[in-house]
């Protein structure tokens, strides 16, 4: 059975991480941990694309394509012809 | 001779308390039944808990009253000064996701406050759920103040102040039973209207049990759905909601076969079909629409699962319609 939840947009580069930590501070779903100095992806396939690791990554190392993954704002955006679906559950 | 605008006015700082009042949890009431959704909130600006110092921590929240009641109440006899953004009424996280709680919100709302007047340190508490509007680096930079994100919910700020640091599991997102229960009101008023007009249409066209038909497939996808999704079989939300509908669908499917004894055995069957080919659909389709209530779903898979899955939704409620259609003049 399908499980339309095991990709994702999220691209990390090792090599520009900085140690920082912020993405592990950051992200919801535990997707980086630690590895001595670097951040490493623990789990990917539970990223939910929201695009906090990448705002907050002042090295650019991470790269995700983030929006709203709800299906009620991008039929909404598909209906009335909207370019990028909103959350819009005022 | 002093120029009028360089004398910095006495910052307005309104007081506040971590005690929710009857009316307070009347409006918290009001904003899960979803009535008047986008005026559940409050003035942006500076607000004063307790009697804060200017050494005084700062939060950050957003200006609907459900996520500034959250950050005032989990901060019973804490003297701290909170923040709010203007973020239209939304809450910290989906305002986060739209960016208007977001980087040139707080540093707009700092020069507008003159915050850096009123506290000796530089440096906000944001709820963890503000990080995908906010680059705290930005903030620094344009600020000068430091950006430290807090746990994802208010209830551990206590225990987060002890240390300053958030355990993995006060910087997680869960949906518990009781955070997808209180989501409920919120879904079947979605659905309400529409299931409402077509209920009473095909209570005229197809009968009662057409029309049970109909609500009882709304309420599995807007009821039995939120409550019951971690334990219903399969990974997308779509088969979730097609195997729920089934199970819902089945009574009228034996409905079918049990009322009309004297019928056929092709003309029970086209009954029932009707039943287990629409009901699983509509149902399919409201958990689908689901996925944006919760706190996991990915927009590329929620796409991916709306191409997989909303063609068959289609036929399938197309196909049921059709066959009832169809009823009237063989039945």
């Amino acid at each position: 059975m399908l499980n339309a939840y095991l990709e994702n947009t999220l691209v990390y580069n090792a090599e520009a991480c900085n140690g920082c930590a912020k993405c592990v501070e950051v992200c919801p779903h535990a997707v980086f941990e630690m590895d001595g100095r670097k951040a490493v992806l623990a789990r990917p396939t539970a990223c939910m694309e929201c695009g906090a690791c990448q705002l907050n990554c002042i090295t650019g190392a991470i790269a995700v394509e983030s929006g709203v993954g709800c299906a009620a704002a991008m039929i909404r955006a598909a209906l009335t012809g909207q370019k990028e679906a909103t959350c819009d559950c005022a | 001779m002093i120029e009028l605008s360089t004398i910095p006015s006495a910052p307005r700082v309104t007081a506040t308390t971590s005690r929710l009042t009857a009316s307070n949890r009347r409006d918290h009431f009001l904003a899960r039944i979803g009535y008047r959704r986008g005026d559940h909130r409050l003035e942006p600006g500076l607000y004063a808990l307790g009697a804060p110092s200017p050494e005084s921590p700062v939060f950050v929240t957003a200006n609907y009253t459900l996520s500034f009641d959250a950050l005032r109440s989990a901060l019973d006899g804490v003297d701290a000064y909170i923040l709010v953004l203007d973020t239209k009424g939304i809450n910290v996280w989906c305002a986060a996701g739209k960016g208007t709680f977001g980087t040139d919100e707080i540093v707009a709302r700092l020069h507008a406050t003159g915050l850096k007047n009123v506290v000796s340190h530089r440096k906000l508490i944001l709820p963890q759920l503000g990080a995908p509007g906010v680059a705290a680096h930005e903030v620094k930079r344009r600020t000068g103040f430091w950006v430290e994100y807090g746990p994802v919910r208010a209830e551990d700020l206590p225990e987060y102040l002890k240390t300053h640091k958030a355990t993995p599991e006060m910087r997680t997102a869960r949906f518990t039973l009781r955070d997808r229960l209180v989501l409920i009101p919120i879904e079947v008023k979605g659905a309400l209207l529409p299931t409402l007009a077509a209920a009473l249409v095909l209570y005229f066209v197809g009968g009662p049990l057409a029309s049970l038909a109909a609500l009882t497939a709304v309420l599995a996808g807007t009821v039995l759905f939120p409550l019951l999704l971690p334990w219903i079989p399969t990974s997308n939300f779509s088969t979730k909601g097609y195997l729920l509908g089934l199970l819902a669908a089945l009574p009228f499917a034996a409905a079918s076969f049990l009322r009309h004894p004297d019928w056929a055995w092709w003309q029970q069957l086209l009954q029932a079909l009707q039943f287990l080919l629409a009901m699983p659909a509509v149902t399919a389709f409201l958990a689908l629409n689901f996925t944006g209530a919760t706190t996991f779903t990915s927009r590329s898979g929620v796409k991916r699962e709306m191409f997989a899955y909303i063609p068959a939704m289609a036929w399938t409620f197309g196909l049921g319609i059709l066959l009832a259609i169809a009823s009237i003049f063989v039945l």
